[in-house]
C-alpha cells in the first residue's frame, strides 16, 4: 500500500471525523512511523479541519512525531522510581553503545534514545518504551541484547516475547480485587433495580472518585442524568478515565489487565444510570499494549449480550469504544481529556460549565476513574449499605495502592480505607523508611513522624501512588525529579504554569549544581504561592507541592547544597563555557574556569 | 437594572447585568482590572491570568467569573498586583522583548501594563528562546519573539474573518506556539490579508504591517499620552497606527 492509501484507509475507518483526530494520527503514525507535513495536510483536507489545527494537535502530544524519527525510538521511563533503579546509568550505557546523544536521531536514521514521563511500570522498572511498546525490568544484560537487535534491525514484533511481559504484582486483595462476581451479574442487578434505585444505592454506598479528587460519584451521576442533552443530536456519555499519568500510579493498568470486565461493567452501569448509550475508555498511550486484549474483552461482552442492544433482555442499549492518548499527563484532567477525545490539544476547559452538563461533544458527560467504575459493580451487586460498611465514615469502601520504591514487595495492595501508612510499609517490606510520596508528585510527601496518618479522604486522599523512600535517598533529588516532570507536562496554556514550572525546574537545577542561596529558596516559596492560586487547572495548582513539602519537611536536603547562606551570583562562569567545550570536544582542566568564590 | 445587582470591587459598588463577568461589569463601570488576553469583542480565553482577583476570598480569573450580587471582589490590592507583576515578568523573560526598538512601543498592552504595575526589572533570568521571524507575507511581518500566547489572533481570524489562519498548538514552554494554516507553516502561503481583523488585534508587537514603521513617533502614542488604567472606556484603536 502507498502512504496515501494507508492514510485514506485510516481516515475511512474513522469516518473522516475530525473529532477522532488523535486516533487518526496515532493509527497513521503506527504505520508510517511519523507524521510528515504532507500527511498532516492530507488529513486536514479529508476531515475538513484547518491544517493549523491538525498540526497544533499533532505538536501537542509527546508521542506524535512531526519530524522524522529513528526506525527505533527508545524512551526510558524517568520517574523517580526508575531513577532509583538505575535508569540513568542504563540509558547512558545504551547511548554509548549506540554512539548517540540523548534526544538525537542517529546519523543513519536508525535509532533515538530519550526519556519519557512515568510509564506506569514502577513496580517492575527500570522501564522503557520501544516504538511505544512497554518493556519492564531493564538490566545491563538485556540492554546489550537490545542494542544488538537494534543494530541487526530486527523488528520489535520479533523481539523476545518475555521482554514484554508485564506482571500484575497483586500483593493484597480486599473487596474489589477479591470479588466473586460473574460477568453480567452486577449489570443485571443494576438493570433490575432501575436507574433511580441504582443511583440511590451509589449514594448510599458513599462512593467517591478514586482519581484523587474524591468527588461524590452519586452526585456526579445524578447531575449528568438530570442535565438535558443539547442540539439536534442530544446524548449522554460515560467516559472512563484510564489516563493514569500520575507518576507512581499503576493500579488502573492492573485493573485493565485482569479486571477489564469489571471496569466495562461499571461503565455500563454508569451508562444505565445517566442515560448514556455510549461509553468511551480513554487509555493512556503508554498502555498501548493493552488495546488488543481490551478489544477482545469488548468483543466477548458483545457476544455474551452484555454490550450492544437490548442488553440482558432489559431494553438497555450501550456500547464502548476505546480511545488512546499519546503522551500527555494533563489529559488526566477531565476536561482536557474530553478535549483530547474531540481531537484537540488536551487543554483544560474553563469551568463552569462542568462536563456533567457540557462535556464530550458538548453533551452531558460523566468522567469517572477506572477504579471508581469497577467499585460501582460491587455496589450494584451487594448494595450501598454493604459497601459503606467497609472503610471509614467519610471514606467508604477500599482503595488500591500502587506501591513502589524502596520496599521488598512492590505492587498492588488493596485495603479498606483507613489503613495507616505504617501498616502499608510493614506489609510491603519497607525498612528504614524516610518518606512516602502519597498520590504522586501532585500529592503529599509524608515524613516518618506522620506514618500513623491514614489513607482516607479525610486524611491522606490519594489516587493510589505510594512511593517509598528509605534513609539513603536524597529527598531534594526526589523533588527535583517531580519539578522536571511538571515542567515537561505543563500544557502551556496559562502563564503561571507554563513559565512557573520551568522557573521552578531551573531553580532546582541551580541548587543541584551548588549555586543556590537562601534567596532561591524564597523564590521557590513565592512561585508556589503564585502558581497555587493563579493557575488554570490542578496541574499548575499542585506543581509546587513536592517542592513545598520537601522544603518544609526535609530542609537540610536543600541547605547542604547552598553554597553560602547569604549571596551567590546567578551567573556561572564555568557553565557559560560548556558550549565552547562541547564544540571543541575538550573537557580538560584548562577548559574550565573556576568561579571567584571557589578560587 | 435593580439596585440588587451590584457587587463590591475594592469597596466600590459595581452594577452588573445577569450573566456579565466581573471583567465586563468593571469595564462598563470604567474600572481597570489588568488583563492581556481578554478582549471585549470575544469570549474570554483565560490564559494570561493577569486579571486574577480575589472573589469572596478565593482567587479567580475575573474574565471568566460571573458576577454575583453581593460578591466582594479584591482587585488592586498589594498582594494581587504583586502576583500580576510576577506574571508580567514571566511573560517578559519567556519571550524576547526589546521595547526600545519595537514598533509597538507606546501602543503595546504588555508594556503599558508593566508600567501600570510598576515592573522595574525582569527579575528572572531571561530564557532567550529561539523564535524565528516570518517575513514571507508581502504585507505583514510576524515577529513571534513578542508573542504572549493570548490567542486573540486565533479567535479574530476564526470568528470575524472566517479564515482560521492561526491555531494555538504544541505543548509547554518549548512547544506551545502559533501554528500557521499552511503546509510550509509560512504566513505567505495563507490567505491572510491586511484587511483582516486578525491583522490588527495583536496586543503586543507580533503582527506588524510592513513598510510602515514609526508613522506615529514614540512619545505620541496611545499609552504615552495616558496610562492604561485611564483608558478603560476608550474604544480600542485597532486600525493600523
Amino acid at each position: 500500500m502507498s502512504d496515501t492509501q494507508i492514510i485514506d484507509t485510516v481516515l475511512a475507518r474513522n469516518r473522516h471525523d475530525g473529532t477522532r483526530l488523535v486516533q487518526i494520527l496515532r493509527e497513521i503514525q503506527e504505520q508510517l512511523s511519523w507524521l510528515s507535513p504532507a500527511t498532516l495536510t492530507h488529513i486536514a483536507d479529508r476531515i475538513g479541519w484547518p491544517r493549523a489545527q491538525v498540526s497544533g494537535t499533532a505538536a501537542f502530544y509527546s508521542f506524535f512525531h512531526t519530524r522524522q524519527r529513528g526506525k527505533y525510538c527508545v524512551l526510558w521511563s524517568d520517574n523517580i522510581t526508575d531513577r532509583m533503579l538505575g535508569n540513568a546509568d542504563l540509558m547512558d550505557a545504551m547511548c554509548k553503545k549506540l554512539w548517540l546523544e540523548p534526544g538525537r536521531v542517529s546519523e543513519d536514521g536508525l535509532v533515538s534514545v530519550n526519556t519519557t514521563s512515568c510509564t506506569g511500570l514502577c513496580d517492575q522498572g527500570p522501564a522503557v518504551l520501544v516504538n511505544y511498546r512497554a518493556i519492564p525490568r531493564m538490566t545491563q544484560a538485556r540492554l546489550g541484547e537490545m542494542v544488538g537487535l537494534i543494530r541487526e534491525q530486527k523488528p520489535v514484533s520479533e523481539w523476545p516475547a518475555e521482554w514484554f511481559a508485564v506482571e500484575d504484582n497483586i500483593r493484597r486483595k480486599d473487596i474489589l480485587l477479591g470479588h466473586e462476581l460473574k460477568n453480567g451479574q452486577a449489570l443485571n442487578a443494576a438493570l433490575e433495580r432501575g436507574p433511580q434505585a441504582m443511583l440511590a444505592e451509589v449514594k448510599a454506598g458513599r462512593l467517591r472518585g478514586r482519581g484523587g479528587a474524591g468527588f461524590s460519584t452519586g452526585l456526579k451521576w445524578e447531575a449528568c442524568r438530570k442535565a438535558a442533552g443539547h442540539g439536534p443530536n442530544p446524548a449522554h456519555y460515560v467516559v472512563c478515565n484510564a489516563d493514569e499519568g500520575e507518576p507512581g500510579t499503576f493500579k488502573d493498568r492492573v485493573l485493565l489487565t485482569s479486571y477489564a470486565d469489571l471496569v466495562f461493567e461499571g461503565m455500563s452501569i454508569a451508562g444505565s444510570v445517566v442515560g448514556a448509550k455510549k461509553g468511551l475508555l480513554y487509555l493512556r498511550g503508554e498502555y498501548r499494549y493493552l488495546l488488543e486484549p481490551l478489544e477482545s474483552v469488548l468483543a466477548a461482552r458483545r457476544s455474551a449480550g452484555l454490550l450492544g442492544t437490548n442488553i440482558l433482555g432489559k431494553g438497555f442499549d450501550f456500547d464502548i469504544e476505546i480511545h488512546l492518548g499519546a503522551g500527555a499527563y494533563v489529559c488526566g484532567e477531565e476536561s482536557a481529556l474530553i478535549e483530547s477525545l474531540e481531537g484537540k490539544p488536551g487543554r483544560p476547559r474553563i469551568r463552569p460549565p462542568f462536563p456533567v452538563t457540557r462535556g464530550y461533544l458538548e453533551q452531558p458527560t460523566t468522567v469517572n476513574n477506572v477504579e471508581t467504575l469497577a467499585a460501582s459493580c460491587l455496589i450494584a451487586a451487594q448494595g450501598g449499605a454493604w459497601y459503606a460498611a467497609h472503610g471509614t465514615e467519610k471514606s467508604a469502601g477500599s482503595k488500591l495502592l500502587s506501591v513502589s520504591g524502596d520496599c521488598e514487595r512492590p505492587g498492588i495492595y488493596e485495603y479498606a480505607y483507613g489503613v495507616t501508612v505504617r501498616q502499608v510499609l510493614e506489609d510491603c517490606g519497607a525498612t528504614d523508611c524516610q518518606a512516602v510520596q502519597v498520590s504522586g508528585p501532585s500529592g503529599i510527601c509524608v515524613s516518618a513522624d506522620e506514618f500513623n496518618r491514614r489513607i482516607a479522604f479525610e486524611d491522606l486522599a490519594t489516587a493510589g501512588a505510594f512511593m517509598v523512600f528509605d534513609e539513603t535517598r536524597d529527598m531534594f533529588e526526589v523533588a527535583r525529579n517531580f519539578a522536571q516532570f511538571f515542567a515537561h507536562e505543563s500544557c502551556g496554556f496559562c502563564t503561571p504554569c507554563r513559565v512557573g514550572t520551568t522557573l521552578v525546574r531551573n531553580l532546582m537545577d541551580k541548587i543541584a549544581r551548588g549555586h543556590g542561596s537562601p534567596y532561591d529558596i524564597n523564590e521557590l516559596f513565592k512561585l508556589h504561592r503564585l502558581m497555587q492560586g493563579a493557575s488554570h487547572c490542578g496541574l499548575g495548582n499542585s506543581a509546587c507541592n513536592p517542592v513545598f513539602d520537601t522544603l518544609n519537611k526535609f530542609r537540610p536536603a536543600y541547605e547542604r547544597r547552598l553554597k553560602s547562606l547569604d549571596y551567590e551570583p546567578a551567573f556561572d562562569l564555568d557553565a557559560a563555557l560548556s558550549q565552547a567545550r562541547q564544540m571543541t570536544g575538550r573537557d580538560d582542566a584548562g577548559a574550565h574556569l573556576s568561579n571567584e568564590a571557589e578560587a | 437594572m435593580t439596585t440588587d445587582l451590584t457587587f463590591q470591587l475594592d469597596g466600590e459598588d459595581i452594577a452588573f447585568t445577569p450573566g456579565q463577568t466581573i471583567m465586563q461589569a468593571a469595564k462598563a463601570a470604567g474600572v481597570y482590572i489588568p488583563h492581556l488576553c481578554w478582549h471585549p469583542d470575544f469570549a474570554p480565553h483565560g490564559s494570561c491570568k493577569l486579571c486574577t482577583v480575589k472573589a469572596n476570598g478565593r482567587f479567580a480569573s475575573s474574565c471568566t467569573l460571573e458576577a454575583q450580587a453581593g460578591m466582594s471582589v479584591e482587585n488592586r490590592s498589594g498582594e494581587l498586583d504583586d502576583k500580576r507583576r510576577t506574571l508580567l515578568q514571566m511573560l517578559f523573560v519567556e519571550g524576547n522583548h526589546f521595547c526600545p526598538s519595537c514598533e509597538k512601543s507606546g501602543n503595546c498592552t504588555l508594556q503599558a501594563t508593566a508600567y501600570e504595575l510598576k515592573m522595574m526589572s525582569p527579575h528572572f533570568d531571561m530564557f532567550y528562546p529561539d523564535r524565528p521571524v516570518d517575513a514571507s507575507h508581502p504585507d505583514i511581518l510576524l515577529d513571534f519573539n513578542r508573542c504572549i500566547m493570548c490567542s486573540l489572533c486565533v479567535t479574530a481570524s476564526r470568528e470575524v474573518d472566517g479564515k482560521n489562519v492561526f491555531a494555538m498548538g504544541g505543548r509547554g514552554i518549548l512547544g506551545r506556539r502559533i501554528h500557521i494554516n499552511s503546509e510550509s507553516g509560512k504566513l505567505g502561503d495563507t490567505d491572510f490579508a491586511l484587511t483582516d481583523r486578525a491583522a490588527h488585534i495583536c496586543p503586543v508587537g507580533v503582527i506588524l504591517e510592513k513598510r510602515k514603521g514609526f508613522a506615529v513617533p514614540i512619545g505620541e502614542r496611545r499609552y504615552d499620552k495616558a496610562p492604561i488604567n485611564e483608558q478603560v472606556k476608550e474604544p480600542l484603536k485597532e486600525a493600523a497606527p
